[in-house]
């Protein structure tokens, strides 16, 4: 009683959308209501691609789920950072697709290469093309290696962004441990936005962790095109407390990254250009390239959506999730990407069946560590608002400034506990 | 646990008109199942809400929401949530197993 007095009176709305949807789509009739078996086709094996793969199939069993992945392993983002300050095992990163193609998802391990909108068509690195009635991209993002003049593709194998988990993580973690004491370390972050801003600075401050422990000679320089960012009182805090061999350069001091030159192995900002040891460049970056080949994306580099459903607002039927899709108020975090595609899979398998979405609301929360025992984290509660996700007020916001550091011990037993438990959910 | 099925059944009944909305999670409920494991066995200290008393878990909500409760998140996160959506999602995860 409760739920349905609560969704009422937008209930009106829904159906109205949805009816301009089908009308802008195409279908006269839902369907399953046409005896067909629904096709979905789902780009990219990551948190948001792999959750929204496994649910459209366990919402809807009648549908026929492929999901298109060229990697047979998944190297997972989130707690990288630790693999890189040698805190952690990069086994501990790498997932599988055996259980969702077990729940009876159709595993393509193949790049994707093209999309046809019009004729709703992907077209597979070996030349199979796939039909689809509904499409979701989950691409998550790439660098632009065109944005920051002397960073290529070549150059991120001289200076890793380490941004997409897997061998830059390795080659990042190598370079620290074989780097002599007294060398400094460079970092060079973006402007927003990117994928999960807050992972720099938990970056920053586990290579700081790292030199502290292994390398007291050495320091760290974060080179920041920001002024602000995350929970910053708390990074502050803890880098007060704990690195002072960490020196953040924000752009109002001149930090903002403006070049790099991989043979003098220099990084370049505003006011100056630092000698690096080791140079980790997080450079901009934009949705995954797929997402630009199927026109969803726009001239950000990443993809407009409806909140409701997370459909492109370029082109019908596809639907962007994770990092590549611009979700209001909502960031590009792993935590988002897993639940934007639970939100997505459930609206999915209502529109081809001819049913309205359900207005869906949205929490995120993401857990940063500075330290293996010293965690915190930025919680936010969203709902759509005029096509907008927008954060509901007095709720969400960062851990307090104040907490004692039982409390931060306690978010880093959470921050593991939260790594576990939606791995087990999307791979496990 | 007679209250519990009473309670699961009204809202079965509630959600009627829409047939299969009893399966789907309501606004909100999706986001839960990032820290709190839908299945037994995941290592860590979170609880799981799968088939947990819907009352003791309004309770929970509403204590952290209104901060008697002490919490690292879920005080946030509690103030995002009125009283008709907790009770949902409550309702929800106590119908799960």
């Amino acid at each position: 009683m409760a739920a349905l007095t609560a969704t009422r009176p937008s209930r009106r709305k829904f159906i109205a959308a949805a009816l301009a949807g089908a009308a802008a789509s195409g279908l006269p009739r839902p369907l399953l209501a046409q005896g067909a078996q629904p096709r979905i086709v789902v780009i990219g094996g990551g948190f948001a691609g792999a959750t929204a793969a496994r649910f459209l199939k366990r919402t809807d069993a009648r549908l026929t789920v492929t999901l298109v992945e060229p990697n047979a392993i998944f190297a997972a983002c989130p707690f990288s950072n630790e693999v890189i300050a040698g805190l952690r095992d990069m086994r501990a990163q790498l997932f599988g697709y055996d259980r969702i193609a077990a729940d009876g998802v159709v595993i393509a391990h193949q790049t994707a290469t093209g999309v046809d909108g019009q004729a709703r068509t992907v077209t597979l690195g070996n030349g199979t093309k796939l039909g689809y009635d509904r499409l979701v991209l989950a691409p998550g993002s790439d660098p632009r290696f065109d944005a920051l003049p002397g960073y290529d593709e070549a150059a991120s194998e001289r200076m890793p962004h380490a941004w997409k988990a897997g061998a830059q993580t390795l080659l990042l973690r190598r370079q620290l441990e074989a780097m002599e004491d007294g060398g400094t370390v460079v970092m060079a972050l973006p402007a927003l936005p990117y994928r999960c801003p807050p992972a720099s600075y938990e970056r920053a401050s586990l290579i700081a962790y790292y030199l502290k422990t292994k390398k007291p000679r050495s320091k760290l320089v974060v080179l920041d095109a920001k002024d602000m960012f995350s929970m910053q009182r708390l990074f502050e805090n803890a880098w007060k407390e704990l690195y002072p061999n960490l020196e953040w350069v924000p752009v109002s001091s001149g930090g903002n990254p403006t070049g790099v030159d991989v043979t003098a192995m220099t990084v370049s900002s505003d006011f100056d250009t630092y000698k690096a040891a080791v140079a980790n460049v997080i450079p901009p970056q934009k949705a995954g390239r797929i997402a630009e080949l199927a026109g969803a994306a726009d001239r950000t580099g990443w993809c407009p959506v409806d909140p409701v459903t997370f459909e492109s607002r370029l082109v019908p039927n596809i639907h962007v999730l994770g990092d590549a899709a611009i979700a209001g108020a909502v960031p590009k975090s792993a935590f988002a990407g897993n639940v934007a595609a639970k939100i997505c899979a459930a609206a999915v398998a209502r529109l081809v069946r001819g049913e309205t979405p359900a207005e869906p609301k949205f929490v995120n929360n993401c857990y940063s560590l500075v330290a293996p025992d010293y965690g915190f984290s930025v919680a936010g509660v969203y709902q759509p608002v005029n096509g907008q996700w927008l954060e509901v007020e007095g709720a969400g916001g960062a851990s307090p400034a104040d907490a004692p550091r039982a409390f931060r011990s306690q978010e880093a037993k959470f921050a593991n506990g939260w790594f576990n438990t939606i791995t087990s959910e999307i791979f496990g | 646990m007679k209250a519990r099925r009473a309670f699961v059944v009204g809202i079965l009944l509630c959600a009627g008109i829409v047939q299969a909305a009893a399966a789907e999670a309501p606004p909100g409920a999706a986001s839960c199942s990032g820290c709190h494991a839908a299945k037994a066995g995941v290592d860590t200290p979170v609880a799981r809400l799968a088939g947990q008393d819907p009352a003791a878990m309004v309770a929970a909500m509403q204590a952290y929401r209104s901060g008697q409760r002490p919490a690292t998140v879920m005080d946030r996160i509690a103030k995002g949530f009125s009283d008709d959506e907790i009770r949902a999602i409550a309702a929800w995860y106590g119908a799960q197993r």
